[in-house]
């Protein structure tokens, strides 16, 4: 209990960019700068195990929690973890050292600097998650776009400026809206803390504008439609990795802050907005779809589905149902890993032909056997087949949604044939068919280390598809528990 | 008697600079050790002032036209700083030039003594005094390179329009002392209950004069050009510290003699925050040169410090006194970085020199990300804490109106800070620049960046001082 660990994860990744940012930085494959992010990002992951151990699952209370003074009688540095929040920060430490592995093959020039990026960038992203108060969470949710921009600028793709700068102005446009929410909530009950804040509750008369002032950050970085079109663009033109950290972690920041700051401060706005996301969701569900059905190039695909499968999240969590909000986070984490999955085969391929156009494939089956499975897998936990951790999140979801809404429930339950029909499609024009492209035949299978990051992102994925105890029995007491608190507030009221 | 102590910083640096111009008059080839000695005078002065007035919490002198109090000495440890840093990083720049001359830093201690006397000025007369003494040196000091035809025409340019803005200042004066039948700003405070229609003019006139010398929106030609066209230490030298004194100034007129007639001037000062922090934004986009970019960057900052000031409350001037304060920091770094371009004896000005810098600088690279990224606003930098005191001290007031404005014009000023992020790292790289830069350009910029970096680590220390100014 006294030693910061929470802190320590923060700190961990900065630590070690500090460490390379004083070694030299060499040309090509620069090992040392490999080897010393690997190494920080395996022993954060560790951390994170622990705490998952030593985590007390029977109780909805905040655990690990540090509070310090940070501004003199107004701000606290205070973080903590409940059964929501953690399982985010174990998806964020596990999947870095993955993304820092596969750095092998895509990155090639400024490793070191890249490196240093990522690690910033995992720090960050730990910070928001285990945040409890509303300034250190904005601090931690805005920083992070310094590193992402970054990552897109200069190791992007050809039209990499345009993306980041669209990636950093949407972002950044949502958010002010949100701070001066923030600041207005300080001045309305007189703390930023959020545990204070659960109890003292906040006055009816403000919760609209404030919910509103909260959605328009949320909603650009879920990214929710019609705002979700900077998301497209920056996975097309990221590097691998960076692709890989916006879509497993940084998107998932959008749906933690609905669940942990929309739903919990503000209750009855949430009632009230319930209409406008659910439309939003359908839309997202089903127009996204759609929209993915007609790409020809396999990362804006995936992108369309993430915007999709974000719109299933939105949904579960708006249903503020048992089922629905279990559902919402297990799909969050298993869109973290199956989309990270899905970005590195496509990064795969991408790095051995330099194209990620669908017709430059066809007939991989036959050349390289062990990726056409791996890919088989990932698609079919995309598209949320029983025996994957995608069909639980769904499942849940739809669950959840059917108690409250019936014809919503069944809008999205088409979005789920659309999304069988796009995934298998894609993977039918890129696996399946004649080897026509010549070049093809001398792709190679995956070498070890893709191998490996891809195993281990597999491995998972069927674990919680098969059992996913271990991840509801983490969340359940906590969700129980905001449920209750809300019915209290609505009841209340 | 009076206690002389409490003025004697503005004694000993009066008493310096007429012994420097003795000096240097005198003894052949002496720029170098008039040059140090200067540095000498601010930092003596500098302790002085934290000696004698730091704890003092309001004194008045001379039939009480000089008033000494918490804001005082802080602003006037600001300037003084702000100063000894601009002298300090000017010697190799005005060296290529050949115009490291004498003159120099005696201009620079003339000008710092007209600001500390602004500062405590608590009469109008002195006021006047102070602020045409600051703003003599300020128009020699614009036109310094002398054989260049843009420094020439920045001077006059600022000559004219400065000019004219005092005169508008002198006529508001005056006005107000026909009112009030007084020059003291107590008095004056006093006196001035009436809604009288003229009164209004003087109050008007005065703030245009003062919005001119801090350059807010629509007072703010002059600032582009006069940026541009002077020496770059000497820019450097007029984002900074002339802004200190007037922004000071600005504290005091607002909230001693004016603070009865806040319903009339409250509306125009968050007029000039709001196109200030716009104009600054929008106008910034299409600018070629660093110099005119800063220029309108800087008109929006001060949009944010009007912002802080138009919620007339203590915590409003105190967030005020911190934005310009963390701005002073942010402002020092870049220019820093700005005279760090150089190759063979030339300085470049230009945005898309900066291409490609960070193959070849890493380091200065890194400080100018950092830098920018603090001038946008982002969080953890300590440009954010600037604009997030002064927000709230808004939201405080329930001016909403006021910071979502605010807020959404730092997202379009986001994306000229972007632009140069963006030639700097993602651009093809140019010829190396010159790394022999002198030691204190090295040593301010490390600084000044470290600040910037590390500010969210302890951000109580800069409050704790600011909390102690309590003007309403």
């Amino acid at each position: 209990m006294n030693f910061p660990i929470l802190s320590s994860l923060i700190l961990l990744p900065i630590v070690g960019a500090l460490f390379l940012f004083f070694t030299k930085d060499k040309d090509g494959n620069n090992y040392t700068a490999k080897y010393v992010a690997l190494f920080t990002t395996v022993v954060n992951f560790l951390i994170s195990i622990y705490l998952w151990f030593s985590f007390d699952q029977s109780t909805s209370s905040f655990q690990f929690v540090e509070d310090r003074t940070w501004i003199e009688g107004f701000i606290n540095y205070k973080v903590g973890v409940d059964g929501i929040s953690i399982l985010f920060i174990i998806l964020t430490t596990f999947i870095t050292p993955l993304c820092i592995i596969s750095v092998n093959n895509s990155v090639k020039n400024r490793l070191r600097d890249f490196l240093i990026a990522i690690l910033i960038m995992e720090s960050f992203m730990i910070g928001v998650f285990c945040a409890l108060d509303l300034v250190v969470f904005y601090l931690f949710f805005e920083a992070g776009l310094i590193p992402m921009f970054l990552i897109i600028g200069i190791w992007g793709g050809a039209r990499r400026v345009y993306s980041a700068f669209k990636f950093f102005l949407y972002t950044l446009l949502g958010s002010v809206l949100m701070l001066v929410a923030i600041i207005s909530i300080y001045w309305i009950t007189g703390t930023t803390d959020v545990i204070q804040l659960y109890e003292i509750g906040i006055d009816v008369k403000y919760q609209n504008l404030l919910w509103l002032a909260f959605f328009s950050s949320f909603a650009v970085k879920t990214p929710m439609w019609p705002v979700h079109t900077w998301l497209p663009d920056a996975h097309v033109e990221a590097p691998t990795a960076g692709s890989v950290l916006l879509a497993a972690i940084l998107l998932k920041m959008a749906g933690y802050g609905f669940i942990r700051f929309s739903l919990g401060l503000f209750p009855i706005a949430s009632e009230v907005f319930t209409p406008l996301i659910y439309t939003l969701s359908v839309i997202a569900i089903i127009f996204t779809s759609l929209i993915a059905l007609m790409q020809e190039d396999m990362k804006k695909l995936i992108a369309y589905s993430s915007v999709a499968h974000m719109g299933f999240v939105t949904l579960g969590i708006f249903t503020l149902q048992q089922q629905g909000i279990e559902g919402s986070i297990i799909q969050m984490i298993s869109h973290g890993l199956v989309s990270a999955a899905l970005f590195l085969t496509v990064g795969v391929v991408y790095d051995r032909m330099h194209s990620r156009l669908i017709s430059t494939y066809g007939g991989l089956v036959s050349v390289i056997p062990k990726y056409s499975i791996l890919f088989m897998l990932f698609a079919l936990a995309s598209l949320g087949l029983p025996g994957t951790s995608g069909f639980i999140g769904e499942f849940l979801i739809l669950m959840g949604a059917f108690k409250d809404n019936f014809l919503v429930a069944v809008i999205a339950s088409i979005g789920v044939i659309l999304g069988a029909a796009y995934m298998l499609w894609l993977y039918k024009r890129v696996v399946f068919g004649k080897l026509i492209n010549e070049d093809l035949k001398k792709i190679v299978d995956l070498n070890r280390s893709e191998y490996f990051i891809l195993s281990c992102l597999a491995a998972p994925i069927l674990f919680f598809g098969f059992y996913p105890d271990p991840l509801i029995n983490t969340i359940e007491v906590s969700v129980t528990d905001l449920i209750n608190m809300h019915n209290t507030n609505l009841a209340s009221k | 008697m009076e206690n002389l102590n409490l003025v004697l910083p503005e004694i000993f640096i009066s008493l310096s600079i007429m012994f420097l111009l003795v000096l240097g008059v005198f003894k052949k080839d002496s720029s170098k050790i008039t040059f140090n000695l200067s540095l000498f005078a601010i930092l003596i002065t500098a302790i002085i002032t934290i000696n004698e007035t730091f704890s003092v919490s309001r004194e008045t002198l001379f039939n009480e036209s000089i008033v000494i109090d918490s804001l005082s000495s802080l602003m006037k440890i600001i300037t003084l700083v702000g100063g000894f840093l601009v002298l300090v990083i000017s010697s190799s720049y005005l060296k290529t030039f050949k115009i490291y001359n004498i003159e120099y830093p005696i201009l620079i201690l003339s000008s710092i003594l007209g600001m500390m006397v602004m500062i405590s000025s608590n009469d109008l007369i002195v006021f006047y005094m102070g602020l045409e003494l600051q703003s003599l040196a300020l128009y020699v000091l614009a036109t310094y390179n002398r054989d260049q035809l843009k420094s020439s025409e920045a001077g006059l340019k600022y000559f004219v329009l400065s000019a004219l803005s005092s005169g508008l200042l002198l006529y508001g004066c005056s006005l107000v002392y026909g009112f009030s039948g007084s020059t003291n700003f107590d008095i004056i405070s006093n006196q001035l209950n009436s809604n009288e229609y003229v009164l209004t003019f003087g109050i008007v006139f005065i703030l245009v004069g003062l919005a001119f010398k801090i350059s807010a929106v629509p007072f703010h030609m002059w600032a582009p050009d006069v940026y541009e066209g002077s020496p770059t230490t000497v820019t450097l030298f007029f984002t900074m510290v002339p802004k200190i004194a007037a922004l000071t100034v600005f504290i005091r007129f607002l909230y001693v003699p004016f603070l009865n007639l806040i319903d009339q001037w409250q509306m125009i000062i968050v007029f000039l925050s709001i196109a200030s922090m716009i104009f600054g934004a929008v106008a910034a986009i299409g600018q070629t040169n660093i110099k005119r970019l800063i220029a309108y960057s800087s008109i929006s900052h001060i949009g944010y410090t009007l912002a802080g000031l138009a919620t007339a409350s203590n915590e409003g001037i105190q967030s005020s006194i911190i934005y310009i304060s963390i701005y002073v920091v942010m402002n020092l770094a870049f220019f820093s970085c700005l005279l760090m371009l150089r190759r063979k004896d030339q300085y470049y000005e230009d945005i898309e020199d900066l291409s490609g810098l960070s193959k070849n600088h890493p380091l200065l690279s890194l400080c100018l990300l950092v830098i920018l990224f603090s001038l946008a606003g982002i969080p953890p930098l300590a440009g954010f804490f600037a604009k997030f005191y002064v927000f709230i001290a808004v939201l405080e007031q329930s001016m909403y109106f006021l910071a979502i404005v605010g807020l959404l014009s730092t997202v379009v000023a986001a994306f000229y800070y972007l632009r140069i992020i963006k030639i700097i790292y993602f651009d093809k790289e140019k010829d190396k620049y010159d790394t022999d830069h002198s030691l204190w350009l090295k040593f301010s910029l490390t600084v000044s960046t470290i600040l910037i970096l590390l500010y969210f680590i302890f951000p109580s220390q800069l409050i704790e001082v600011v909390s102690r100014i309590n003007i309403i």
